[in-house]
Formats: structure tokens, C-alpha cells, sequence
């Protein structure tokens, strides 16, 4: 066990160190130009030259790439070219939002897909069955900044009950900051809600089908107890792993539920970054968010032996 | 999208994989999406038959007006046809569907086998699959087409390139999982060639969830177009698509909500039928999932 | 007690008199409301006596240095912090801001005195040392101010309070140009932070303006809050434009960034934010239903815009096809496609734009009247076009160029040009417009942009109006008799004499086609009607400005 957890760590390094490679090529490879950005519309090309030898961006690549890499080794993100700030400064104060708007996504999803996802594979093959696999497929289907609109003009500018955009820190203001994270976390479940909702079925299904349920029943166990104490914890593992495959989709959902909802997070400061060029950030951000996403499925690789001991390793 | 490994051997079965099984007939929701699906698709594909207006015709006297005889949906900020445009838009969005699956499939099924025959390609290959994986795919989207400028080309490489990882993992499973089947290795025994190998026994096996994964990614690659575009990292306006109209019209949601709801209705209900159609085809060739419906 | 508790209770229910004990569980909880609302209230007392005007700017502040960039938000944060030598008033006059000044009888010696009373955010003073470090930093980095160091034989501060400038040759245009109100105007500085190479951004960001960075709330791209100095003392004068004094009547500023008009003006509507510097003018209709905001144009002279040809590469290295190409324009069709609205748009033929002192429209005949298609034809095909097609560069995600390209592109296919328009972000633009290579090969032939009008309204620091080949700006025309007639300009004393000088550079300039004018517009504000008496300029500023409550 110990020695996979192990291998398991391990095996982590190569993966980022290729993703840190090819981030980094790929923007250097990208044309636009960081100082062009800086110095503004009646910049002359001598001027333009000078700023790029003061950014560093006039030095070979690979100079480039082991400068970075040494400061990452320092655990240094390095400095943003266009504001000048920490890029490790620049993401702690951008991060929070982003963070609290995932995670209250999450409980919301799940807290509306599994028993979605059970009642469905409860009342297999009914309306109710129709109804949620419908509604499933539709959440895949509409894209996230329409469903962040009909929002807003529903339930801010119809209805009013809702502000329209912003964010407040729950450290602030809790009852502010629910208010305000509601609707974007609203726009971002719905496709997290179709996709666990459909796992808790689909997994939910496969186990009612093993002999132990059927024994279970034939024993007279209450049907509420059979659905959620045997079927619903061996479900747990594929439900897990979606939520973690997930993260990926919650990311680019992130990006675009911010901008439509004004929300000052990592996904905003990405887009930012990466239309004016800001290399150090693009950088940043994008190894932090690929670590976040191999070490999510790195703990639920690990918790697998927890939620389904039938799992050894 | 885990097919169990199936001992066939030939294309023939495959396609008879394909084919209706008898005594199972399509249920009413896959039915209607096909029709909505095809209706869509042959409207796409006639537009330039039918439509009245050039799709880049700019009128700077009639923008932002309300449907009409003459502009049947409406006018958008430049004065163009709203109807034109978004039967226009249908076709290249459907063409970045289809091609982003076509080109992801062809090439995650060509690394997938590879990977999964070849140990010693396989371990590299598979870290950089990882790799790709962990980068979102949507940042890695917008990265790719700031590289290449926004063109067709580029926007449909931007959502390919995400997308081949999955496939690649998808068919190295099953190509894993067959190599160790008795018949397999009694046809390397044979002394049967590599690409006769893989031709004749690997790939019908990968076929079957490769079709379902290739509807997916289809459905997914006219999402993220939509996306890109909302991001302003999409295809120019110059080439309609529903995602870029829906972006333009998203500055006049409040004056001109039909801007987004034209596109994002023809969108929603395409990509909807081309889900459930997916859905079916899974539960059609998923051969576990069959037997425990049955 | 009870009513006093009711009173202070507001909308509570009111306790039922039947049954002593449940009136007096009723007094207890009101009293317990009571006491929490009194505290809430006084909380929400002490923020109204704190005024804060929110306001959402044109774009995010994420560059802090505004001498190092031209950008229009980095000059707005810098009128917000640092203060100016001279600054004009609204008929384009120098008058002292920081310090007044004499000349001497053969115009090559200023002389600066700084007033009274003028300090840092820190609590210094600030010194001649000070301003002279600023000038230093300042004229290495804009191109009016290189041009007055071409000419300067010594600046130096002759003791706290006198700076003096010495010329080589009089230097007419002196004070217009340290005055200029855009793009980048000499904001003082201490002398340690003007010390800063100017290719390098600063990073500490004290100045002597009425108000301070909040350097702990800054969120570079998202928000940016300024609190008043109180150690600022303004001038006596009333405030004009940026001259006169700088009273500063509010708190707090603060600038949030919004990604997207209609959430903000939403956000205007509800109350969120305070003012919105620029309103899309097709979204006007929602606001105007509103009786809480007022939309107005704040700035009369507003933005024109333009289209660029590179002069290094056919077909636009033939003068012929260049008037083929402006013949072949309209700026109605630009303008009604780009605002539509023609309350918010001008046609104007000026390379000076309307309004302005210098305002003169020679030459401009076919495209302030709808555009010669057929003459464009005729002149096209005389020049020998051959087909070469125009590389025209299509920014994405600019909605105030968005137009241009689409609309020229329409005209000059109908005049007979073989167009490839190619679309790409901003920002790949402004970094693809610099490279002289060939429009095949990673070049470009032609491009939009906009300028505030103060910032082309005259030769001496229009961008375009520039003929030294690769040193002009891009597009680089090598224009002789355009740099001699600059030169005249220059040299020109009186203001008669400019505006001959001016007419004759404008005939010029066209008659070579050194850019196309595409027309003025104006970019309406919305505030709500709790600001008023705001400075109604081309820069947004926030003293003068009072918020009710």
C-alpha cells in the first residue's frame, strides 16, 4: 500500500515537468509581444527594443526556461510583465473566489445530483427516470454563459431578487456572499449536476443488478436502506472519480461563469494573462491548476481503497 | 465507454454490431433526435440554397432591427441577416464538430494502438497524455488559437488537441486488455504481421467506443467553439458560427435577446439530439450494458 | 419604552397588549433588536459620512507606471495621484498648476517657481529637485518631450523652489507640450522614484495629487481605490479641465473592472457602481428608461478614428492607389455601422478632428460625402494595380474597432482590391503592425485604430503626422516636405500663423494619403444622479465631484 501511494507520488513528477515544458514553449512560440502591450499605442520600435531588454524577453529561450525553472525550484512564480506584481501575489489574491465558488459548486451539485441520480435508478424507466436523464443531457447541451444570462435576467433583472454581478468574501459578509456566489454556482453546477446525476444512475443501476442486493431484498431489507446503506456506498467509487475528473470541466466553466458574473477569480486572471501576453502568469497559473488537477486524482486514487475495500493494491 | 473486450475478429462484425439488432427498436427520444438532428443538418448543409441575404452583407441603415419580411430573425450590430447567418453559422459549426472528432478519433486511435502495442513507446506516451490532461482544456483552448490566430483550422486544432488523451487512453485500454486474448496471441504466434494485427484484430475492437466517443467529442467540440468564441479566442466573424454570433449578440442580450436565443436554440437542440443519439449508440454496442437491461 | 423599542424596531410585528407575558418576551427581543439595529445603524452611519464613488473605468488598471505607457488608464491613475507642472484649460491654454513661470526676452530661458504648500503623500515637500528629475525621466519617453531635449541646453532646479530650462533656440511650443493633458503628461514625482530608468516600470507610487494609492486594495485588472489627500492644498482658481484648483470633495474612489457593458450597467442601475465611463451607444435604451441616471457626453471632442496603409510595401507604396483606397471609403458607412446613432457620431474631414483650434477639412471631399466608388475604380485603374492583395488586419476583441475593417473591406472589394482581411486579438495586432516584413510574410498593408482627439490636434504630437521613414510611426511613410512643413510649424509664433501652417499640412497630408480620417464619435458616461459637478473633459477625473447621500 505504502509503496504505491509511493509510486503513485512519483510518478507525478514527470507529468508536471512536461506540462512546465510545454507551457512554456508553447506561449514563447505564440506571437504578441509583452512590451507591445506595456508601452502603448505611439511606442517607436526603438522603444519597444529597449523594454524588451530590460523584461528579459530578448534573452535565448533556453536561458528563458532555465531562469524560470530555477525560480520555480526556489518556489518563486516570478513577477508579472505588465503589472510588475508577484505572480505568486497576483494568484493569492485572485485564488479565493475561485476557490469558494468551486467548492460551494460542488456541495451544491452534489447535494442535487445523488438523489437525483438515485431516485432515477430507483424509478428506472419511469417519467421520473426520463425526466432527470433529460435533464442531464440538457446541462450538457446549453452553454455555460447562456445559462449564466437567462439566469441573470430571470432572478436579477425580472425578478430582482438577486444582485447582478460581484463578489463578496464570505470572511466579509456570508449572507452577502451567498447571495452573490448563488447564481454563478447555479450556472456552473448545472452541467456538474448532469454528469454526477448520470454516474449515480449509471452506477447505481450496475450494482441493483449484483446478487447481494437481490439478497438483500429477498431478505426483506426496507428499499429505502437497500438504495442508500449497500447500493449507494459501492456506487461511491465511480462517483468520486467524476467529481475528479470534473475539476477539468469546473476549470474552463470557472473561466467563463467569472466573466459573466464579475467575479474577480484565477479564471479572469488567466484570460487576462493570456490575451496581453503576460508570460510569468499564463505560466502560473496553469502549472498550479494542472497540479491542483494531478493531486485531486491522486487523493482519490487513494481513497478508492477507502470507499471500496474490495480495491487492493 | 468501457467496452468489455469482445473475441472478434474482422470488420464484418463489427458492422454487424452496427446494424439494428433485431426485436430492439429505437425509443422515442432517440427517434425524434435523429429527426431533429438530420433536419438540422440537411438546412445546414443547403443554407447557400435558400438563404435571401449574404451572411456578410452589412447594411450600416438597418442594424439591430426586429424580424421582418425581409430579415426573418432580425439584423445584428452590422446590419446583417440574422436568419442567413445562423444557417450559415450551423454548417461551420457542424464542420468544427465533425472535424474536431474525426481528426481527435483518427488521431488518438492511431497513438492509442500504438501505446498500447508497443511497450516501450508506451510509458513516454502516457506521461504526455497525463500532461495534456492535467493542463484545463479550455486555457489550453485559448493558448492554442492566440498561437495560431483565430482560423477555422486553428479553433478546430485548439478542441482537438485536448480531446486526443481521452481517446488515447480509451483505446489503449481496450488494445490492452485484447493483446492478452488467446486468439491474439495465437495470431503473433503465427507469426502474423504487426499492422495485420492490429488492423484485423485490435482495431474492430476499439471501433464500437470510438463511435460513441467520436458523438461525443462532436457535441463537445460545437460547445467549446461556442465557448472560445464568448472568450473572444473564437473563429472571426467574417466565417458565422452559432458560437460566434451567440458572442456578438451577448453585448445586446438586453435589447436584442434573440441574438443569443436563435444560435443558442439551433445549438442546444443539435448538440442535445447528438447526446442522446451517442447514449444510444453506447447502450446499443455496449455489450455488459445490454445484458444487464435485458 | 414600548414605542421608543418599536420605533427603533422598524417593520417588527408589533406585540400583542392580550397576554403580559408574551408582550414582555415581545419587549425583551425588541429591545435585543433594537440594540443590534442601533449598532448596525450607526455602522452604516459612520460609512455614509465616508462618501465613496465606485466607478468603472474603459478598461483595468494593471500598468502603474504612466510615463512608461501611453495607455489612456495608466494617464487617469496618474492624474488621480501625481499632480502637473502646467495644465491647459479647456481652450487648449497652458496655465499653472504646480508652479508658475516667466520667459526671457529671447525665449530660451523658463524659469518655474513652485507654489506653496505642495507636498508628497508621504508628508515631504516637494522640490524643484523633484520636478526636474520628473522632466529628465519624462522627456526620454515621449516624443514631444524628446523634441524640447533635442533643443535644451541645461535643466536644473536653481534652489527649492526654481526650476530653470534653458534652450539652445527658442522652442515655441514649450508649454503646449509640458502642458498636453495626453498621452503622456509630466507627472512629478520624487526625485528618488523619477530615478527609475525609463524602460523600466516604478514601483513606488507616492506623488503630490489630490489623491493617494491605496497600494494594500490594489487588485491589478480588477480594482484600484484612491483616498483622498488630505495634505493637498488646491489653487484658488476654479477648477477647468485639468487647470485651476483641485478640490476634492469625496472620501474614497474606487475602480472595478467589468468585463462585459451590460453587467455593468445593471450593476448602474441597482445601485452597485456609481458611474461607468463608457456606455456602448447601442445599449443607451436600457439606461435612459432609468430615473436614477443620467447619461451625458463628458468628453465634447470624443475619439476619432483611423486607417493606416504601409507605405513600405505595394500597393500602398503607390499614391495612386492610396487615394484609390480613401476615395473608395465613407465615413457615414463607418460611423452609422460602428455607433449608428448619429447623436453620438461626426463626420469630419479634419486630420485635427472637429472642434478643435486647428480644425480643417481640405481634401476630405469624398469621404465626408458617402465615398466615390466609381472614381475609385477610375483611379484605381490607372495606377496599375495589379491584384496584390491587401493584408488588412481584423482586431477580435475590440468592440470600438470592430467596424472599420469589416465596413473598409466591403468598400474597397466593391472598388475593385483583392482584400485578405485577417482576423486576430488585439494584441497579436499591435505586435504584428510593428514588423516591416512583407504583408506575405508575417507584414501587414493596412490597420484601424482610435485616438482621443487631444491627442492628434495638432502636427507637433499627432503620431501619424511623422515623415521620418522608420522612425515615423507605423506605416513608416519617409515624407520630406511633410517634416518641413512640421518644422515650420514649430517655428510659428503666432496662432494665426499655426493655423496656415496647419491648413497647409492637412492639404499635404492628404493629398499623400499619410492616413485616413474615418470620422469623430463621442463615448457617452453614465453616472448616477447622486454625482454631480463633474469636470466635463476628455480625461475623467474625480475632483470637483460631489456624491449626495
Amino acid at each position: 500500500m505504502i509503496g504505491y501511494i509511493f509510486r503513485r507520488i512519483l510518478a507525478v513528477v514527470p507529468v508536471m515537468l512536461i506540462v512546465a515544458v510545454f507551457v512554456f514553449l508553447l506561449l514563447r512560440l505564440t506571437p504578441g509581444d509583452p512590451a507591445a502591450i506595456l508601452a502603448g499605442d505611439a511606442a517607436t520600435p526603438a522603444q519597444l527594443e529597449r523594454i524588451r531588454t530590460s523584461l528579459g524577453l530578448n534573452e535565448p529561450i533556453y536561458v528563458q526556461f532555465t531562469t524560470w525553472v530555477d525560480q520555480l525550484m526556489h518556489g518563486n512564480l516570478g513577477i508579472s510583465l505588465i503589472s510588475n506584481t508577484p505572480v505568486a501575489q497576483m494568484i493569492g489574491q485572485r485564488i479565493w473566489p475561485t476557490i469558494n465558488i468551486a467548492i460551494l459548486t460542488i456541495i451544491l451539485s452534489v447535494a442535487i445530483a445523488v438523489p437525483m441520480g438515485v431516485v432515477a435508478a430507483w424509478r428506472h424507466r419511469t417519467w421520473v427516470d426520463y425526466a432527470v436523464m433529460s435533464f442531464s443531457v440538457l446541462g450538457f447541451s446549453v452553454p455555460v454563459f447562456v445559462i449564466g444570462y437567462v439566469l441573470i435576467k430571470f432572478f436579477s433583472i425580472d425578478l430582482r431578487w438577486l444582485p447582478v454581478q460581484g463578489y463578496t468574501p464570505p470572511s466579509q459578509d456570508f449572507g452577502k456572499f451567498l447571495s452573490r456566489a448563488i447564481l454563478p454556482c447555479l450556472t456552473l453546477a448545472t452541467i456538474y449536476v448532469a454528469l454526477i446525476a448520470r454516474m449515480t444512475r449509471a452506477s447505481l443501476l450496475e450494482v441493483l443488478g449484483e446478487d447481494y442486493i437481490r439478497t438483500a431484498r429477498a431478505k426483506g431489507v426496507k428499499e429505502r436502506v437497500v438504495l442508500f446503506r449497500h447500493a449507494l456506498s459501492n456506487a461511491a467509487v465511480p462517483i468520486l472519480t467524476i467529481i475528479g475528473t470534473g475539476f477539468a470541466l469546473l476549470i474552463g466553466g470557472v473561466v467563463v461563469t467569472e466573466s459573466v458574473f464579475n467575479i474577480p477569480g484565477v479564471g479572469r486572471l488567466t484570460v487576462d494573462a493570456i490575451l496581453a501576453r503576460d508570460y510569468p502568469v499564463i505560466q502560473g497559473i496553469i502549472l498550479l491548476m494542472s497540479g491542483t488537477y494531478v493531486f485531486i486524482n491522486l487523493l482519490i486514487d487513494l481513497s478508492y481503497s477507502f470507499f471500496d475495500p474490495r480495491i487492493r493494491y | 465507454m468501457t467496452a468489455a473486450p469482445q473475441p472478434v475478429s474482422g470488420m464484418q462484425t463489427v458492422l454487424g454490431m452496427l446494424s439494428m439488432p433485431k426485436g430492439l427498436r429505437l425509443g422515442v427520444g432517440p427517434t425524434i433526435a435523429a429527426i431533429v438532428l438530420a433536419i438540422i443538418v440537411i438546412a445546414s448543409i443547403a443554407a447557400p440554397l435558400y438563404i435571401p441575404h449574404d451572411p456578410l452583407a452589412i447594411d450600416a441603415l438597418h442594424r439591430l432591427k426586429g424580424s421582418s419580411e425581409a430579415y426573418l430573425l432580425g439584423t445584428d450590430a452590422y446590419g446583417r441577416d440574422v436568419f442567413s447567418r445562423v444557417m450559415m453559422g450551423g454548417r461551420v459549426s457542424l464542420f468544427i464538430g465533425v472535424g474536431a472528432a474525426m481528426v481527435s478519433v483518427a488521431l488518438g486511435l492511431f497513438i492509442g494502438l500504438v501505446s498500447g502495442f508497443f511497450r516501450a513507446a508506451d510509458a513516454l506516451v502516457m506521461r504526455i497524455m497525463d500532461s495534456l490532461m492535467a493542463i484545463p482544456s479550455i486555457l489550453l483552448a485559448i493558448a492554442l488559437v492566440a498561437l495560431n490566430g483565430p482560423s477555422l483550422w486553428s479553433v478546430i486544432s485548439a478542441i482537438t488537441i485536448p480531446e486526443i488523451p481521452r481517446v488515447v487512453r480509451l483505446v489503449r485500454s481496450v488494445v490492452l486488455s485484447v493483446r492478452e486474448e488467446p486468439y491474439v496471441e495465437a495470431a503473433i504466434a503465427l507469426g502474423s504481421s504487426m499492422p495485420k494485427i492490429l488492423w484485423q484484430h485490435l482495431m474492430p475492437n476499439t471501433l464500437a467506443p470510438l463511435i460513441v466517443q467520436g458523438t461525443y467529442i462532436c457535441a463537445s467540440a460545437i460547445l467549446v467553439e461556442a465557448i472560445l468564441s464568448f472568450l473572444g479566442a473564437g473563429v472571426s466573424t467574417e466565417i458565422p458560427t452559432w458560437g460566434n454570433i451567440m458572442a456578438e449578440g451577448r453585448l445586446y442580450f438586453q435589447i436584442k435577446p434573440m441574438l443569443i436565443f436563435w444560435p443558442g436554440l439551433m445549438l442546444s437542440l443539435c448538440i442535445l439530439s447528438i447526446n442522446l443519439l451517442g447514449d444510444t449508440a453506447r447502450d446499443l454496442l455496449d455489450p455488459r450494458l445490454k445484458k444487464r437491461e435485458a | 419604552m414600548l414605542s421608543e423599542t418599536d420605533r427603533i424596531q422598524g417593520d417588527a410585528p408589533r406585540a400583542s397588549s392580550r397576554h403580559w407575558n408574551r408582550t414582555a418576551r415581545h419587549v425583551a427581543a425588541g429591545l435585543m433588536a433594537g440594540v443590534m439595529l442601533a449598532g448596525a445603524s450607526m455602522g452604516t452611519a459612520a460609512q455614509a459620512a465616508e462618501k465613496t464613488i465606485t466607478a468603472v473605468m474603459h478598461s483595468g488598471l494593471r500598468v502603474l507606471d504612466p510615463i512608461i505607457t501611453t495607455a489612456h488608464i495608466v494617464r487617469d491613475h496618474g492624474y488621480m495621484i501625481y499632480d502637473v507642472l502646467v495644465a491647459q484649460d479647456h481652450t487648449f491654454t497652458p496655465k499653472p498648476q504646480m508652479a508658475d513661470w516667466t520667459i526671457s526676452d529671447d525665449k530660451t530661458v523658463y524659469t518655474f517657481t513652485l507654489r506653496d504648500g505642495l507636498k508628497f503623500h508621504d508628508g515631504s515637500p516637494v522640490t524643484a529637485a523633484d520636478a526636474v528629475a520628473s522632466l529628465k525621466r519624462w522627456g526620454q519617453r515621449d516624443s514631444g518631450g524628446q523634441l524640447i531635449f533635442d533643443v535644451t541646453d541645461s535643466l536644473a532646479a536653481r534652489d527649492d523652489k526654481t526650476i530653470v530650462w534653458t534652450l539652445k533656440e527658442p522652442y515655441p511650443p514649450l508649454l503646449d507640450t509640458i502642458s498636453k493633458q495626453s498621452a503622456v503628461p509630466p507627472f512629478i514625482m520624487p526625485a528618488s522614484v523619477a530615478a527609475t530608468p525609463p524602460d523600466q516600470a516604478i514601483t513606488n507610487h507616492i506623488g503630490s495629487g489630490p489623491f493617494k494609492f491605496v497600494e494594500s486594495e490594489y487588485q491589478p485588472g480588477v480594482s484600484v481605490t484612491y483616498e483622498k489627500f488630505d495634505g493637498y492644498v488646491p489653487r484658488d482658481e476654479p477648477a477647468d479641465w485639468m487647470a485651476g484648483g483641485k478640490v476634492v470633495n469625496v472620501d474614497k474612489v474606487t475602480w472595478v473592472t467589468m468585463p462585459d457593458a451590460q453587467t455593468t450597467i445593471n450593476a448602474l442601475l441597482s445601485g452597485e457602481v456609481d458611474y461607468m465611463e463608457q456606455v456602448p451607444v447601442d445599449l443607451l435604451p436600457i439606461l435612459q428608461s432609468s430615473e436614477d441616471v443620467t447619461v451625458e457626453v463628458r468628453d465634447p471632442l470624443g475619439f476619432q478614428s483611423i486607417g493606416r496603409m504601409n507605405f513600405l510595401y505595394p500597393p500602398f507604396d503607390n499614391v495612386k492607389v492610396r487615394k484609390a483606397a480613401m476615395m473608395a471609403l465613407s465615413q457615414q458607412d463607418v460611423m452609422g455601422t460602428l455607433v449608428g446613432n448619429p447623436d453620438y457620431y461626426k463626420i469630419c474631414g479634419s486630420m485635427f478632428g472637429c472642434g478643435t483650434p486647428l480644425e480643417d477639412e481640405t481634401g476630405a471631399d469624398t469621404l465626408i460625402n458617402g465615398g466615390d466608388i466609381d472614381g475609385a475604380k477610375k483611379l484605381l485603374a490607372e495606377s496599375g494595380y495589379d491584384g496584390t492583395p491587401v493584408v488588412l488586419m481584423q482586431p477580435t476583441d475590440v468592440p470600438t474597432i470592430s467596424a472599420q475593417p469589416i465596413v473598409a473591406a466591403q468598400a474597397l472589394r466593391n472598388a475593385g482590391f483583392t482584400v485578405d482581411m485577417q482576423p486576430m486579438d488585439w494584441q497579436t495586432l499591435v505586435t504584428r503592425r510593428a514588423s516591416q516584413a512583407k504583408p506575405s510574410e508575417g507584414g501587414w498593408n493596412l490597420f484601424f485604430t482610435n485616438w482621443a482627439v487631444p491627442e492628434i490636434n495638432s502636427p507637433l504630437i499627432s503620431p501619424m503626422l511623422n515623415g521620418r521613414g522608420n522612425d515615423a510611426w507605423f506605416g513608416w511613410p519617409t515624407d520630406e516636405k511633410l517634416e518641413e512643413l512640421r518644422k515650420e510649424f514649430i517655428a510659428a509664433q503666432t496662432s494665426e500663423e499655426r493655423k496656415a501652417v496647419a491648413h497647409k499640412i492637412q492639404a499635404h497630408a492628404m493629398d499623400v494619403v499619410n492616413y485616413i480620417p474615418l470620422g469623430q464619435f463621442l463615448s457617452p458616461q453614465a453616472r448616477s444622479n447622486k454625482l454631480t459637478d463633474m469636470i466635463q473633459s476628455p480625461v475623467p477625473v474625480f475632483w470637483q465631484i460631489k456624491k449626495a447621500d
